[in-house]
């Protein structure tokens, strides 16, 4: 029997280079290599980090935007699939509808949020509105994508069988279409938790993680604020993502030609 | 001939749409919806109204544009040096990936607008700090991509490589980075994108200068067909940021696509 080296544990490994990283950090500050005022210390952002679980106010922001992500998103995947469904199957539409969309996807959604302050009333239509607009382009491209990417001959065996358009769509292209649709879901989660919080940033606001971190940006260890809510949005980024790739593998499993977009 | 047919044939949803969209407004009259020719006139006098030995493009046009695209693509040469340099690191080093992986895989999870206010902190409002946020928030795309490319590079290359005696460093530049190209680009082009959206974000928060600055301008004094016109220019340098990316990767790739083509 051979024994393993310990450095080829992943486990271990990672554990070590972020335990590096926080001594080499902890250490620099301590010794005044890196200003502890404008940098703070390791150990305090974790700290910080910790209390935070606890602080209601803290809390109800994360939900608040956690809301408008998911509401987004949701309305996103109504809107998107389809409509990628029925341009994609339907070439005619999708020729005259393409130039529009080029037009449109290139515009950064951001800069629609000076825009929408002055439409929306409510700040929760309002995020919800500009995440849907964010989201939809990944979905919907990716929807169109995959509809190209369905086997011709699965088609043309099912009309064979005497089975109607609908019916085609429905037990052939959409199914070899939903691992497409699913990456473009995952890319759109990601997209949505930028504009969600950028909106919470320039739109002001009372509550979203991003007002939270306008608000406490002005005290006095304003930094230690921001760094820590900032890892908890990192924890939230880490979660949603890989709850989308653990539903992509167990639901897609038969997909062998699955095509990674970071 | 038949090519002025294909173009007319191709646009004229566009001008469709632009006619709806110029007679709803006029009819439902809303601030914050001009005319679509009241958007064109805006966007005409803010950029188009400069004397003629400057192509007739005015101090605002002059000022903003340059000065944003400028930091855009500097934040975006840097993170794609970085990103590079990092992800062929990386990728080569199964050690070095262990140890960085959950790093990486954090710091990239972390939405960038979370950001801009410790970067706020740590630069002064101005150019510095919006280079580096921009570079730092769209580095992640390209590090993963290189870094993806370096692992998977073929091995029977990489042996062959060695059987001729080609030294570490060329090894690197002839079939690590070589192979790892087509994935690299595809992280640039990601990147590109991103970095427009936070180079207006960053304009939109910490900046006196830009086209986001111009955005929010309009916005504060109620100059609605201002801030529209605004958006249309940046739909269009996003537009045209992605066309120029796409023409020098199919160059840049060309080789790439008849290669695989004989294997």
């Amino acid at each position: 029997m051979t024994r393993r080296n310990p450095l080829d544990s992943r486990l271990l490994c990672g554990a070590l280079g972020v335990a590096g990283l926080f001594c080499v950090m902890e250490a620099a500050g301590r010794a005044g290599l890196i200003d502890p005022l404008a940098f703070p210390l390791v150990s305090t952002v974790l700290g910080r980090a910790v209390a935070l679980v606890t602080d209601g106010e803290f809390l109800s922001d994360v939900a608040s935007t956690l809301g408008a992500w998911a509401t987004g998103l949701l309305i996103t995947v109504a809107v998107a699939v389809p409509a990628g469904l029925l341009l994609g199957s339907l070439p005619r539409v999708e020729n005259a509808l393409r130039p529009i969309v080029e037009f449109l996807r290139p515009i950064p959604s951001i800069a629609l949020i000076p825009l929408a302050l002055a439409v929306f009333s409510e700040r929760f239509d309002m995020k919800v509105t500009l995440v849907v607009y964010a989201a939809t382009w990944p979905v919907l491209i990716n929807t169109m994508y995959g509809l190209k990417d369905v086997d011709p001959l699965a088609k043309e065996t099912l009309r064979s069988f005497g089975f109607g358009k609908p019916a085609v769509l429905w037990r052939v292209s959409l199914p070899s279409t939903a691992p497409f649709i699913a990456t473009g879901v995952r890319l759109a989660s990601a997209i949505a938790l930028i504009v969600a919080i950028s909106t919470e940033l320039i739109g002001g606001g009372a509550d979203g993680i991003g007002s939270y971190v306008l608000e406490s940006a002005g005290g006095v260890d304003a930094t230690e604020y921001v760094i820590a809510a900032a890892m908890w949005a990192g924890v939230i980024g880490v979660v949603t993502n890989s709850l989308f790739v653990l539903a992509e593998r167990r639901l897609f499993r038969w997909h062998t030609a699955r095509t990674e977009v970071v | 001939m038949s090519g002025a047919v294909r173009v007319v044939n191709r646009l004229w949803p566009v001008v469709a749409v632009v006619a709806l969209w110029e007679l709803l407004t006029r009819y439902l009259e809303m601030l914050s919806f001009p005319p679509p020719s009241q958007i064109a006139a805006s966007a005409y006098t803010m950029w188009l109204t400069g004397p003629a030995e400057r192509l007739w493009l005015t101090e605002a046009a002059l000022e903003n544009i340059p000065t944003s695209v400028g930091r855009l693509l500097t934040g975006w040469v840097l993170a794609g040096v970085a990103g590079i340099a990092l992800g062929v690191a990386l990728g080569r080093s199964p050690l070095l990936f262990r140890l960085v992986d959950p790093l990486v895989q954090f710091a990239r999870a972390i939405p960038p607008p979370m950001l801009l206010a410790l970067f706020l902190a740590l630069f002064a409002i101005g150019p510095r700090m919006q280079i580096n946020f921009i570079a730092f928030g769209i580095v992640w795309p390209v590090l993963i991509n290189a870094c993806d490319g370096a692992r998977h590079v073929d091995r029977q290359h990489l042996d062959t490589a060695r059987v001729f005696g080609l030294t570490g460093r060329e090894r690197l530049f002839r079939v690590i980075l070589p192979s790892a190209m087509p994935k690299i680009f595809a992280g640039l082009r990601v990147s590109l994108s991103l970095a427009l959206i936070l180079m207006v974000l960053s304009e939109l928060i910490g900046s006196t200068d830009g086209i986001g600055f111009q955005l929010l301008e309009a916005q504060r004094s109620y100059d609605f067909p201002g801030v529209w016109a605004t958006i249309v220019v940046l739909g269009v340098l996003g537009y045209a940021l992605n066309s120029a990316f796409l023409a020098a990767e199919r160059r840049v790739l060309s080789w790439h696509r008849s290669a695989k083509q004989t294997t």
